[in-house]
């Protein structure tokens, strides 16, 4: 549905005189399939929403090839407008009118008559539970309610792809998981979406795939199970204190530890295959170099793990 | 056609939220009236050499030099209302739709127009009270005059808006060419009254013979030259303002 290759994108930045060119798009491949949530990871100005722009015709590529839903970006721009949603990451929503006449006014934007338009409306009210306040001014709404209205301006004219940045920064738990129901009633109803985000547990949960990226690369993509598995069988994270360094030295050439990492707070975080044989090992090892450690925590990989790994920060941390 | 339907489509929309919002129209009054009602009684005596002898005549020449005013100086503003829509996201929204990039800019500015020749004409109404006093058809025919200065005005800034797209920068350029561009056309007084080099310079202003032309009409002489002189600049100004404007906006914005 989404063939994306060698897209790129640069921004010149500064004052005249010392202008400054920031790679925001280095060199990103990605595929994504029919009815596939499509996740898209990374922390603040990895260049998610500029890849999304670009996908979504805002912004002229530097270079790469893009198919989306059969028509090609740069040839057949009016064709891929047609063919995708977009929800930008800010919302769109205006105070001054009412929900109802934004939806009317979107779906007219994508050239449908005025009593379809009003129609369509009226089914994106009832599917998106919006009738309750449809008819307020949006200066009025909640911060859930406006991204449901932008969720369904995003799909009035049906496009096959919608692109969400970032549905649900700022919204409650509740409104998330709500949200979350939304986006899979999407794909079941056959949508492709490709939403970034730079919540873990949302990639983990919601995605069937997600890329990573970082620095406008991507630097890692499958299913979160895939890549979770990639990482380790399990991780163990011993609480060192002062002794970090020694530790990391003590288990650097183990050979159960398939790859380790010390945090600034001194937890020493140890990737094995399999921590029933290995968490025996590593406290025989801590008694023998005589290395106090205050905690000894055991967990499955989560994707910050994965991040961990990739990129050599924390995503949590940020 | 689609473009037409989508330059409708935007202007709607673009009208309700001026009607959505009273205040900004309400403050775009203040100014005009002020000067209509505490400047305007000076003029008797000063316009005195320009043949006006009472309150009717001295009207009669202050007005359309005001109405002027507000389209240019309130047109010229255009752009920084386009630069505010463009930061919040709602041009973005209409750009991943495939509606008419065109209709975008012309139908923000024809709802800009239409709110400006709305204050023009409760200005006109409310100096009718003061004495003003002019033909219905010729009035009809200024209004057309001052509705395509407004058009260029808001084209203009529209377009200076894409080139320096950032507001701060922008307010002080504006001023540059909005300033004298009124001045050197004698809105306030008639440059009957400037001496020879000040006409001569304004001669060069295209906004000196729109401004006269409309005056002319107001003080019922349509016969007088310069008023198909400057219908004929102030078309050819907003048609070249305008697609100017279009082609900025289609090459930054896509
Ligand atoms: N119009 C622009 N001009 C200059 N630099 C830009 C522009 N847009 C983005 N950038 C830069 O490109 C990089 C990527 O930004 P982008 O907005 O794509 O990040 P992001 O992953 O969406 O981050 P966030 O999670 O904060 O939304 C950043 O360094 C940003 O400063
Ligand atoms: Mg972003």
């Amino acid at each position: 549905m989404i063939e994306v290759s060698g897209l790129r994108k640069s921004f010149s930045v500064g004052k005249r005189g010392k202008t400054r060119e920031v790679d925001a798009v280095r060199g990103v491949d990605l595929s994504v399939g029919e009815g596939e949530v499509f996740g898209f990871l990374g922390p603040n100005g990895a260049g998610k929403t500029t890849t999304l722009r670009m996908l979504c015709t805002l912004l002229e590529p530097d270079g790469g090839t893009v198919t989306i839903a059969g028509a090609d970006l740069r040839r057949e721009p009016g064709l891929v407008r047609r063919r995708v949603g977009y929800v930008a990451q800010g919302g769109t929503t205006t105070d001054e009118v009412t929900g109802r006449e934004e939806l009317v006014l979107q779906a007219r934007m994508y050239g449908i008559g005025k009593a379809e338009a009003v129609e369509r409306t009226e089914q994106a009210l009832v599917a998106f539970e919006l009738a309750d306040f449809a008819d307020r001014l949006c200066r009025t709404y909640s911060g859930g309610q406006r991204r449901r209205v932008d969720i369904a301006m995003g799909i009035i004219h049906r496009p096959r792809v919608l692109f969400l940045d970032e549905p649900t920064t700022g919204l409650d738990p509740q409104s998330r998981a709500h949200l979350w129901d939304e986006v899979r009633r999407l794909r079941d109803e056959g949508m492709t979406v490709f939403l970034t985000t730079h919540y873990l547990d949302e990639a983990d949960a919601l995605c069937d795939r997600i890329a990573i990226i970082d620095h406008g690369e991507v630097v890692a993509g499958g299913t979160p199970a895939q890549l979770k598995h990639e990482v380790a069988g399990d991780v163990v994270t011993v609480g060192v204190n002062g002794s970090g360094p020694r530790a990391r030295e003590l288990f650097g050439d183990r050979p159960y530890v398939r790859k380790l990492d010390l945090d600034e707070r001194g937890g020493l975080r140890l990737y094995v295959d399999d921590a029933t044989t290995a968490m025996p090992q590593i406290m025989r090892a801590l008694d023998a170099d005589d290395i106090a450690f205050d905690t000894l925590e055991l967990h499955r990989p989560s994707l910050d793990d994965v991040f961990l790994i990739k990129t050599g920060r924390s995503l949590r941390d940020k | 056609m689609k473009f037409l339907r989508d330059t409708w489509l935007v202007y709607q929309r673009q009208m309700l939220l001026v009607l959505r919002t009273p205040a900004r129209l309400v403050i775009g009054f203040v100014q005009p009236i002020t000067y209509l009602v505490l400047f305007a009684p000076l003029l008797k005596t000063a316009l005195a050499p320009t043949g006006a002898t009472t309150y009717a005549e001295a009207y009669r020449v202050y007005v359309p030099g005001l109405l002027v005013v507000l389209v240019l100086l309130s047109g010229f503003f255009a752009g920084f209302g386009l630069l505010a829509e463009l930061r919040s996201g709602v041009i973005e929204r209409s750009r991943v739709t495939p509606v008419s990039r065109p209709a975008l800019i012309l139908g923000r500015a024809f709802s800009e127009v239409t709110t400006l020749m709305g204050q023009a004409v409760v200005i006109t109404v409310i100096a009718l009270p003061f004495g003003l006093s002019v033909n219905v058809g010729w009035l009809l025919l200024a209004y057309l005059m001052l509705a395509l200065m407004a058009l260029m005005a808001c084209a203009l800034s529209y377009a200076m808006a894409m080139l320096i797209p950032s507001p701060a920068a922008l307010g002080p350029i504006i001023n540059a060419v909005s300033q004298p561009l009124s001045l050197l056309s004698g809105v306030l007084l008639p440059l009957t009254l400037a001496p020879a080099w000040l006409v001569g310079i304004a001669e060069w202003n295209p906004i000196y013979w729109t401004t006269n032309g409309t005056r002319a009409l107001f003080t019922g002489s349509p016969g007088d030259p310069v008023v198909w002189q400057g219908m004929l600049i102030v078309i050819a100004l907003a048609a070249l303002s305008v697609f100017w404007a279009t082609r900025m906006f289609a090459r930054q914005i896509r």
